[in-house]
Formats: structure tokens, sequence, C-alpha cells
């Protein structure tokens, strides 16, 4: 039986750069873009071109044996691209690997940068899922954020891509913004759950260092790690009240939260996302895309000069060992709601989960943090509040 | 190898305030006479420990024989020898200076005359040291040698109008110090058929030689099987070598005799029995009487060191042992605190000594190390008439038993610009400072003379002078003695746990103050937890001070995709990272840094 690969294609060009951003992300001329495109197909096609010969990588990547599950056009934002380009991409990866007929094909797409006629087209082209970056319904919070677009704006595109026959779309929000109160959040929420995604990422809003936020927020950043008042952004307290109403609201318009800051209707999980919680194999192409074969680790060079001039080298390449590997399982499984199952560690690494961890777990179930429940580790609400503290125990 | 005539030796150290030139000067001097060649220099050769290195200052006594050839024709033997510049070292330059017939007197061409050279001067002219007075640093824009060199004249009272003006840092005019130092600085005299009376100025600890004396012969002579004494310690043994010091080579002759300077190794097993300041003699044919000066090192500064890893309790017993074989004013005993574990309570000079140890331990002999505040020795008159020297808070008897209590004062002299007399002197106060003179210098500086308790100084007092005067302030002290003071515990409660390690005895007029402060401090060091943490201060069972810790809240990453893994997992690894930092008292966490939080009490 052939394996399973997940392909993640990075796009790290943007309009223009939200104040809040830290991603691998920048505007770039027309013609950067196809120069970079051309590397990517390239890139791409070249067997083994970035995958370092180290540990099991080359053969977990290994072509005739893997079956591509999931494709993710991620950025930066994808849908900036001209339709050719997409399609050069896609069929790039066809050409070079076994793509499942049924693969999920998401594509991120960015209100402002999408018009009815390059909806078509990515739809004809095999794309079957669209996640789209709206942020907030309200456009003061939009303009705040520093997007280019309107709530307005998004809708059009929204519904320009449901008549184009997305039948699986994502919408990106975000909480603990500044201004916003618990009241703003829910009815913001309210309204985007009534258009009937089949799927909603809510996160809250993290305060990047080398961002314009972090000049604006730093401060405030501080103080919530010390558990002080900040000045503009909500509260901890407050902030856990969205948390919370983002379950309770999204539970009675028919989603259920996954992962963390996930949620969908039955069956609308992103399959390519579970994939890097499950530790599925995944390769990476474009600018800083990171890879995990097998127990390798790596990313592709950040220097987009490099990048266009030879393709690229692998970096900070990284062996996991055995540890390495059973604490990923854990804080990467941990954030999914269905948790760890302890028959599938057992499985995996010849050894019980109890056996490995008798002390961390006895203590974060004593606390309360953990639960355990059909043969799955899980967090609990008071475990996912302070779940970086719950899942550091697990490092080995 | 020729053999020099007495009339032919100079031996000299240069004294200088912190960052006036003394180590470049010591540089070129050896590099002008050269026993070195330019290629062999690396920069400041006498200095050869990092930490000296990287603060600028030397810490241990070094010392080095060049052969210079002078204008007159004739080879002279340079003993130059090195001396700490830290006031915590005042006693060890005292013996290098007994070592000397003369001192050069490096004075900054812009700055003037600070604190410390004063006090350096002070301590040659005790020591009838000719003093050779040279103005550094004259390619400075800023240099003015003409007033330094009325200053030199009106303040310490010494011809000047000659002293070379140099600039150690080009090489400039290093020829005219050279040429002074033959003309200027005596010969020394002794008899060499005297009974042998040498004076031990420094020692070190070599694994092959054994203990390795640095010594500079006041009478008599010395050579291999030569039985020699220690008058103060009583320790006997014969001579294996003698010698002189290469730069930084050991290099055997066959004799030492009175006027040289030196080093002799007698396979002795420990500085302890070598004591800066003892005298050497004969044991066959002994010397009347011993060199005057002697005192056996008493430690200031007193604090508790505890392994980071319980488990490397052995390795830090081992790492000060090693140390010690090097640095006879360096004391530890065994201790144990209910919160840190098996450590010891280790006796300093004072708090650049501590620090000095502290972080050798640290890079020399990769220990992770926590340490408590320091604390001076107090001393304890018991209502029974016992007296205790207190030197670990946590000993500090039930105050019904305390009859009343002593505390070390400094004579401390601060040389200060005349815009900041009035916020130096508010510092001196709040420090429990007593004024006793002040006199102007010259007309834009005064120095100012203070009684201070040492506890007031040996934590930050430095640093807030420092920024109270801009940086313009200068600062020396010794050791006066013992006062009566009314002092009381501070008791630090976390999470209503006594955690004896953060105990400290303050003054009880500021133990308020102090108490709110240290609270604060906590706060802002511990992290928050699961749950609410209380913190706070006591004395005896009366709680003064109370801050809180706020239970941890939130503490999760809303996103983690493929590329974030890494990231997010060195994130993981700095957060139990972080946790390995800490101590465990009762449940809750404390890290490491926090024992020394009473340090920072006053960063405003």
């Amino acid at each position: 039986m052939k394996r399973e690969l997940e392909i993640y294609i990075h796009i790290p060009f943007c309009a223009k750069k939200c104040d809040y951003c830290d991603f691998l992300s920048f505007p770039a001329s027309e013609e950067i873009r196809e120069r970079y495109v051309d590397a990517l197909v390239k890139d791409i096609r070249r067997p083994d071109g970035c995958i370092p010969d180290l540990g099991e990588a080359r053969e977990a990547a290994g072509r005739e044996k893997s079956v591509v599950r999931t494709i993710f056009l991620g950025g930066g934002t994808p849908s900036l691209l001209r339709e050719r380009q997409m399609e050069r991409i896609l069929d790039a990866v066809r050409q070079a690997f076994d793509v499942d007929e049924e693969a999920e094909i998401t594509m991120e797409a960015n209100p402002g940068t999408l018009d009815a006629g390059k909806l078509q087209a990515c739809r004809e082209m095999g794309i079957n899922r669209l996640s789209m970056g709206l942020q907030s319904v309200s456009d003061g919070e939009l303009k705040m954020l520093g997007r280019i677009h309107t709530y307005r704006d998004f809708l059009e595109n929204y519904e320009e891509a449901r008549r184009a026959g997305f039948d699986n779309i994502n919408i990106d929000l975000m909480s603990a913004l500044p201004g916003q109160t618990a009241k703003s959040w829910r009815e913001g929420l309210e309204q985007a759950a009534a258009l009937e995604p089949e799927h909603i990422s809510a996160y809250s809003l993290m305060i990047e260092e080398h961002t314009p936020f972090y000049k604006r927020y730093g401060q405030d950043r501080l103080l919530l790690e010390r558990g002080e008042t900040p000045q503009y952004l909500p509260d901890e307290e407050e902030e856990r009240q969205m948390y919370a109403i983002t379950r309770e609201c999204l539970a009675q318009a028919g989603y259920h939260r996954y992962e963390i800051s996930n949620y969908a209707k039955e069956g609308r999980e992103c399959r390519h996302n579970e994939g890097y919680w499950k530790r599925t194999n995944y390769l990476g192409f474009g600018l800083g895309a990171s890879s995990l074969l097998g127990s390798c680790r790596f990313r592709q060079t950040e220097k987009l000069k490099a990048y266009l001039q030879t393709g690229g080298q692998p970096e900070e390449v990284t062996i996991l060992s055995r540890e390495d590997e059973m604490a990923e399982t854990m804080f990467l499984g941990l954030r999914r709601m269905e948790g760890v199952s302890e028959g599938e560690f057992a499985g995996r690494f010849c050894v019980s989960m109890e056996e490995v961890y008798r002390e961390p777990l006895g203590e974060m179930l004593q606390a309360g943090l953990l639960k355990k429940e059909n043969g799955y580790i899980r967090l609990t609400g008071k475990g996912i509040d302070v779940s970086n503290y719950v899942m550091a125990q697990f490092l080995l | 190898m020729a053999e020099f005539e007495q009339s032919s030796i100079r031996n000299f150290c240069i004294i200088a305030h912190i960052d006036h030139g003394k180590s470049t000067l010591a540089d070129r001097i050896i590099e002008k006479t050269g026993t070195l060649t330019s290629r062999e220099m690396s920069d400041q050769v006498l200095d050869n420990m990092d930490l000296e290195r990287e603060r600028g200052i030397t810490i241990k006594a070094q010392t080095v024989r060049n052969i210079y050839k002078a204008r007159d024709g004739k080879e002279y033997v340079f003993n130059l020898i090195d001396t700490p510049g830290h006031v915590d070292f005042n006693y060890e330059v005292s013996r290098s200076l007994a070592a000397c017939e003369g001192a050069v007197l490096v004075v900054d061409a812009a700055q003037g005359i600070e604190a410390q050279t004063l006090a350096n001067v002070y301590l040659a002219l005790d020591h009838d040291l000719e003093i050779l007075p040279v103005i550094n640093k004259i390619d400075l824009p800023s240099a003015e040698p003409g007033r330094v060199i009325e200053e030199i004249e009106d303040v310490i009272g010494i011809e000047a109008q000659d002293a070379p003006q140099i600039s150690a840092k080009n090489g400039t005019n290093i020829e005219a110090v050279l040429e002074a130092i033959v003309e200027k600085i005596p010969a020394p005299d002794g008899d060499p058929d005297a009974p042998l009376k040498a004076l031990i100025f420094d020692s070190v600890y070599d694994s092959y030689k054994g203990v390795i004396i640095f010594c500079r012969v006041k009478d008599g002579r010395v050579r291999r099987g030569t039985k020699i004494k220690m008058m103060a310690t009583g320790a006997s043994e014969e001579v294996v070598e003698v010698g002189y010091f290469g730069a930084g080579q050991f290099i055997p002759c066959e004799e030492l005799s009175a006027g040289m300077v030196g080093y002799i190794t007698a396979s002795l097993k420990n500085v302890k029995e070598t004591r800066v300041g003892d005298t050497i003699t004969d044991k066959d044919r002994p010397c009347e009487e011993p060199l005057p000066g002697y005192k056996k090192v008493q430690s200031m500064v007193f604090c508790g060191m505890y392994p980071a890893d319980g488990a490397k309790y052995p390795d830090l017993r081992d790492a000060l042992e090693k140390l010690q074989l090097n640095d006879a004013s360096l004391r530890f005993e065994p201790e144990t605190s209910a919160a840190l574990g098996f450590g010891f309570r280790c006796g300093f000079l004072g708090l650049l000594h501590l620090e000095v140890i502290q972080e050798r331990l640290e890079r020399e002999y990769n220990l992770d190390l926590v340490t408590t505040a320091p604390s001076v020795v107090y001393k304890v008159y018991k209502t029974s008439g016992e007296v205790i020297e207190l030197t670990n808070p946590t000993n500090m008897p039930d105050p019904s038993e305390i009859d009343h209590m002593e505390e070390p004062i400094v004579n401390a002299e601060i040389m200060v610009t005349k815009e900041f007399i009035g916020s130096i002197m508010d510092l001196c106060q709040e420090r429990r400072g007593t004024y006793i003179s002040m006199e102007y210098i010259e007309e834009n500086r005064a120095l100012l003379k203070y009684e201070l308790p040492l506890n007031e100084i040996i934590y930050d007092f430095f640093d807030a002078l420092k920024s109270r005067s801009r940086g313009y302030a200068s600062f020396d002290y010794d050791i006066k003695g013992y006062q009566p003071s009314q002092l009381v515990k501070l008791d630090i409660l976390i999470n209503k746990e006594e955690v004896d390690a953060l105990s400290f005895i303050v003054f009880e007029g500021t133990a308020y103050e102090r108490a709110r402060k240290m609270c604060e401090k906590l706060k802002e060091e511990i992290p928050r937890q699961l749950f609410e943490i209380p913190i706070q201060a006591a004395v005896g069972s009366k709680i003064i001070a109370r801050e809180t810790v706020k239970a941890l809240r939130k503490d999760v990453l809303a996103k983690c995709y493929g590329g974030d893994i890494t990231r997010k997992k060195k994130l993981l690894e700095k957060q139990k990272e972080g946790k390995k930092r800490m101590r465990q008292v009762g449940n809750v966490e404390i890290p490491q840094k926090a024992f020394m939080a009473v340090l920072k009490l006053d960063d405003d």
C-alpha cells in the first residue's frame, strides 16, 4: 500500500502586509511573482531536490511509493497569482506525484484578490476547498488590522465562490482584537456563522515581534503575560470569555471544535491540517516551506534571491530522536480535541504512554488539566487555557 | 645568566584609578624593554583571566621581570609587580606595594585624580614608596595635562612638573617613563649576608610544582635546598626551585638574594600555608622578627552557594577546593537550606571577589549555581554573654536571646564634582551614612568622607553612586570596625511558607521599605503558576508587606501548523528549561535568580 503524503506550497506574496502579520510574506512585482512560479515548478519537478539525504527522508518522500492525499496552497496570498500560474503549479504537482483523485486541495484566498472568473478557473483546475481570510465582519476592525478589504468585498467573493461551485469553504476570524468586547465578538461570530461556511478557524490575536502591532501593543502583551490589565487589548478574563463564547455559539450553529482554534461541520475538518497534528508526512515547496519526512524535519530557504537563483537548500535539518517524536506526538496530538490515542502511541513506539509519561500524566490528570476517556488522553477546558504549560511537561 | 648588582634593580608597581591605563602602560613597558616582541603581545599581557579582560581590572597580582638598556648604557632589571585594582583586595595591594621601592602613579589627563588614585597613593606613601607620577591619555582631545599636574601637586603634595606625559595606548613617550624609573626609583638595599627575610606577596598553585610563592627578598638569600619557614603559619619545607618571572613563564635561576623579586617552590601542597604578607625565613638561621604588616585575611561578605542540580554538590565542593588552592582568601563550609538543599556558605573579601568566584565556578567548572543574597558578618551579643559571628541570616538567634548586635562600618571616601555633591550626600544619608568631612580638592571637585555600614554598600552602592553622578563619582573604602546597630531579620514567606534562603538582615528603620520592595521584586521574578501565590515579608511573626502573584489564566498558542512546529517546540523547551531552573518550595516554583532579588531593591 502506498504511503500518505501531504503537499504544502508556499506563496509568499501579498498585496500588502497586514499590521499583525509575522508570516514570511511581502508584496512583490509581477515579474518576481512569475520568476517565483518558475522556480517553484522547477523545485517540484526535481526529484529529491531539496530533500536532505538523511534518515528516511528521501524514502518517505519516494514518489512511486506515496500517494498525495492533500495539497495546500498557503501564504501570503496564493489567490494573488494569475490563473495560469496556479495551473502551472498544480500541473507540476500532478506530473511529479501520484495525487489521489479524492485529494483535498485547499487554497488560501483573501478578499480583494478574487473575482468570479478566477474562482471559476480555480474550481476547474481541481481546487476544491477555499480558506478565506475574513478576520472580522467589522470594517473598523478590518482597517485597524491593516486589511485591504471591507466586509462587503468579502461577501461578494464568498457568493462568487459558492456560485463557482466551492462547497467546502473555511472562514478565518480573529478574536481578542483591540477594542473588541465579548459582545461584539459574539455578534460577529453569529454573522459569519449565518453564512454557513463548512469550517471556521477562530484565532485569538497574538502580538508577534517585528510587526507594527508589536510596536503598538507590545507593552500590552507584557502586561498580559504578567496577569495585569492591558491598555488596549481585552484582558485575560475577557479573552477567555471570548474563547468560551466561540465554542458555545458555533456549537449552536452546528460546528464542533476539533482543534484548539478550529471548528467544522460534521466531516468537514481540514484534512491537511489534521495531518500536521497527527504527524503525517508532508513535503513543503516554496520559500520557507517546512517538511516532515519520517523522522526528518527541515525547511526550504527563506531567502528569495537564493530560491529564485538556485532553487534553494534545505535548512534547519533535524533528525528527530525517538524521544522527540514521542514529545511531538503528545504536544501536537493534544491540540486536537479528540486527544492522543494510547493505543496508537503504544503501537508506534512499542512502549505505553503510561510508562513514558507516568509523572506528567499523573500530575496533569490530578490537576484536572487532562482527562482520559476511551483510551484517549485529551485536554480539559481548563487544560486548553494553559495548554503550553501542559504540553511542556511532555517534552523529554 | 648575568648576575645583577642591587644597584641595577628597580622594583616597582603601577597604581591608578580604574580605566586610567595601568594595564596598557604595563604592556608598553614590557614591549619597550624587549622581553617580548610585538608579535607576541596579545593585548594587555598582564591580565590573563578572561574575567579580568572583560572588566578591565586586575584581580590577581602578576609580576614580570624585564631587562632595560638605559640611556646611560647600563642594563637594569625591572621587576614590575602588578597590583589588583579593586578595594576588595586592598590588603593584597598593600603587600604588593611592600615588595617595591617605588610606584608609577598613572593619572588620566582628562579625568585627573579619582578616589582610587588617592587611596592607592596613600597606601604607597604608607610604605615609603617613591611615587613617580605619569600623565596618561594625552592623546585625548579633552586632555588637560597642565591642570592634572597642578592637581597632583595640590592634592597629593608631590612634585609633578617633570611627570612624563604619555599615551600608553599610542606608545607615546614611554621611554621617558622608563628613564624616570631608572633615575627616580631607588635601588633596593638589604643585606644579602643577613638571615633570610622575604615577603610573600602572592602565591599560585601549579599541579606539577605545587604552591609557587611570589616573594621579595629583603635580606639574605635563598636557593635550592634552603630549608625555609613561614613565620606566621609555621609551615616549613625545603626549597626545590627558585627563579624569576618571564612574561607568562617561570624561569629558574641559581639564587634569589636581597633586593630581588622572584618565586620559590618547595613542594607545598596548599596556598593556605603561604599567606600573603607572611615572612619567609631560613629555618636553620632564622631572622629575629618578621616583616611588619601581616594580617590574616578576613572574609567580609558571605553568601550561600548551592548547585542548581542537587546531584552536583560534590562537583561544587571539588571546584571550591580547587579555587581555594589559588585563593587563600576564599572560605567555605557546608550548610543546608530547607529551600535549596545542600550547599556551602562561602566567605569573600568583598562583592567583586564573590562575583569573580561565582563566574569562575560557572564558566570554568560548568556549574549552574543558586547564590543567596550576600550578607556581611554581624556580631550578635547574646544575653547569655555569648558572642556569635553571624554569617548566615538563618542562624540569627531568637530576638529574646539577643542583648544587642553590631555591624561592620567602613570609612568611605567619595570624590565627586560639585554639581552632584547634593545627590551623593542624599545617597549616603539614605544608606545610613555618618558625615565626617568634605574638602574641595580643586575648585570643582570635592572629597566627601562618610562612615557607612558595610551592609549598605555591598550590594549596589557603586551602581547607585554612578547613576546619581552620571558616572563622575569615584569611591574607595576601608573597614573601620564594628558598631552597635538596631538590626532585625526579615523573613520571606511564599505561599505561606518561609523560605530560609531569602531571609536577610536589615536595619530596623528601613525594614518596611525593604520588605515592600523585596515583595515587589519577587512578584516580578516569580512566574505565574496555576494558583495564586501570596508573597509576604515578616519580622518575627508580624507580616509587614505583601504582594500576590496572580494565577496563570491563559497560556495557549492559537496557531500551530506545519511551519510552526519547530518554533513551537523551542518555545515549549524554553518553558521546560525555565522550570528546570526553578526551585520547588512547597508547591511553588521559584526561579533561581529570585534568590538574588534582594540585590536589586534599589533599581528604580
